[in-house]
């Protein structure tokens, strides 16, 4: 995965606070965040996760003129062979562990830029069957190539639902 | 806002409600400002009659995103070094969750003070769904 470019843009931020049930003024770009420390609108800690907004590729977003896997007039508009990221027909890749790294605070107005790659790669025998753990170690950088945020996710790949 | 290593003990705890009754739109909210519209969390008929799932449930970065407010309500905005979790169980609509932060360490790296805690989020059942750490920078 590689994003090349990530606005911290402030309505997208006001929107995501929303959606996470923040009422933390400092969010809405008002009196309380020219009174705060960082002195501009802070990325809420799990911010970053929304530079799926800005990856080209994101697997998780409809495209038009593409077929999309979740239901229209049928359960699901894709076979279920279109690698989905999500749920196809064998097994279900769900989100197991995700991890922050902070260099320092992301504000509105920074531009960032990401590029991943994988790391660890295991399996461990769960009660349905074998689970396999994949890492996705993902760098969050400024203008100045500065590591912002570093982010690492584990998926874990099961064999049906649990 | 921020808070001093000399005011803050182990062991000293907080606790948040995060959300009471989490609605359908929350999550449709959350999968529009994150940008992950995978249809389990959305998507009733998908999640149940292809994916095999009782209906849909949130994301568990949604869980995480409501998790963090206890560590930015009390170390202050753009204080924390470190945050992870583990997505436990899954949030359905109708949960309440409930998130606790409990301080493990305060401690002095490089001249800079630091706060670690552990965080739990349980739902109304009192099980855990979200079980994490947080480091914060402090104030001497």
């Amino acid at each position: 995965m590689a994003i090349e470019r990530f606005p911290i843009e402030a309505g997208h931020v006001l929107m995501f606070a929303r959606a996470i049930g923040d009422p933390n003024p400092v969010y809405a770009g008002t009196d309380a965040t020219a009174a705060s420390e960082v002195g501009a609108i802070p990325a809420p800690p799990t911010f970053v996760t929304a530079s799926a907004q800005f990856d080209e590729d994101y697997p998780l977003r409809p495209k038009p003129g593409q077929p999309w896997f979740g239901s229209g007039k049928n359960a699901t508009g894709a076979p279920p062979t279109v690698p989905s990221g999500g749920s196809g027909g064998g097994g279900t890749s769900l989100h197991a562990e995700q991890h922050y790294e902070y260099h320092r605070p992301l504000v509105v107005g920074d531009v960032l830029h990401a590029r991943g790659r994988t790391g660890e790669q295991w399996e461990k025998q769960g009660r349905s069957g074998t689970l396999k753990f994949t890492e996705l170690i993902t760098e969050y950088l400024d203008e100045s190539d500065e590591v912002v945020i570093t982010a690492r996710t584990v998926a874990v790949l099961t064999e049906g639902p649990k | 806002m921020s808070i001093s290593a000399a005011a803050l003990q182990v062991g000293d705890t907080k606790e948040l409600l995060l959300v009471d009754d989490l609605t359908r739109t929350q999550i449709v909210m959350y999968a529009g400002a994150s940008g992950d519209y995978n249809p389990l969390h959305s998507d009733e008929k998908f999640a149940r009659e292809v994916a095999g799932y009782p209906g849909i449930f949130a994301h568990g970065m949604l869980s995480m995103g409501m998790t963090g407010r206890i560590v930015t309500d009390w170390f202050g905005d753009g204080r924390l070094a470190k945050y992870g979790v583990r997505f436990v169980r899954q949030v359905w609509p109708g949960d309440t969750l409930t998130a606790t932060a409990t301080v493990d360490a305060v401690r002095e790296e490089a001249g800079v003070h630091y706060a670690d805690v552990s965080i739990v989020t349980v739902n109304q059942d009192g099980t855990a769904v979200v079980s994490g750490t947080a480091t914060a920078r402090l104030d001497p």
